[in-house]
């Protein structure tokens, strides 16, 4: 082929992976913000969080994005006066972060559920845990997903 | 709504004792991100909220996201001191509600 049609499809290939590449790191930003949103919504007033009571359990390698079995516990007296109101669970990879936040009682027993989540791609699950006596706490853990769960 | 809902709950428990419920509902939680063979966008169409009460008194509930795995399952625990009734409510995107009641018994309570 000429040099000309050569350099246009060079400039197009060339535009092709810009956009690709600026389109993809405007989602990993946006889903960035989303997370820093949403922990800063729920800790409020708070900065940081140990993670101390607060268990979060989740297989290290998912063969199946769209069904990972996890598990939150919280080590608390879940009486009136100190239980654990809240717990929000963050995929930063996914296209929707927010996953689902559990809300306990002191009828609750304790501040334990199990559930299935799905994850779009590997990636690091964050749990955040707030308790009606205004303390947080926060885990972490990284997931490798084999086949991620599109419609995540 | 026509969406199966399943619980399991014990029927008889201790005042003061710790148990487990286990509720499992069939829902394909469409999450929006999906698109049909001829690229078209699916909508999102999921259940957004699980709560549980005991007579009437808040236990138990989930903010749910399209991020809950399809046919939601949740497992939770609860304690009691009286006898009584717990419901259990999911909610769907359209504000549809399936809803199921369960009695507990509490043994000389």
């Amino acid at each position: 082929m000429n040099s000309n049609r050569r350099q246009l499809l060079g400039a197009g290939a060339a535009t092709a992976l810009l956009a690709f590449l600026v389109g993809r790191s405007t989602r990993l930003f946006a889903q960035a913000v989303d997370v820093e949103n949403a922990v800063r919504e729920f800790l409020g007033a708070e900065t940081t969080a140990p993670d101390g009571p607060l268990s979060l359990e989740l297989p290290q390698i998912a063969e199946y994005g769209n069904s990972v079995p996890i598990s939150i516990s919280v080590q608390s007296p879940m009486t009136v006066d100190d239980y654990v109101e809240s717990v929000l669970v963050l995929a930063p990879r996914n296209p929707n972060v927010e996953l689902a936040t559990f809300h306990f009682s002191p009828l609750s027993g304790r501040a334990e559920v199990a559930t299935r989540i799905r994850l779009a791609r590997s990636q690091t699950v964050i749990a955040l845990a707030k308790t009606s006596a205004g303390h947080f706490f926060r885990a972490e853990q990284h997931v490798e997903v084999i086949i991620g769960g599109c419609g995540a | 709504m026509a969406v199966r809902a399943r619980v399991k709950i014990p029927k008889r428990v201790r005042a003061g004792e710790i148990f487990t419920v286990k509720t499992l509902v069939s829902h394909s939680m469409e999450s929006g991100e999906r698109v049909d063979p001829e690229g078209k966008r699916i909508p999102r169409h999921i259940i957004n909220r699980f709560e549980v009460t005991f007579n009437r008194v808040p236990v138990f509930a989930v903010d749910i996201h399209p991020g809950v795995a399809a046919n939601p399952f949740f497992q939770f625990t609860a304690r009691i001191d009286t006898s009584g009734t717990f419901r259990l409510r999911w909610t769907d995107d359209d504000g549809e509600v399936t809803e199921l009641s369960r009695d507990v018994t509490v043994e000389d309570g």
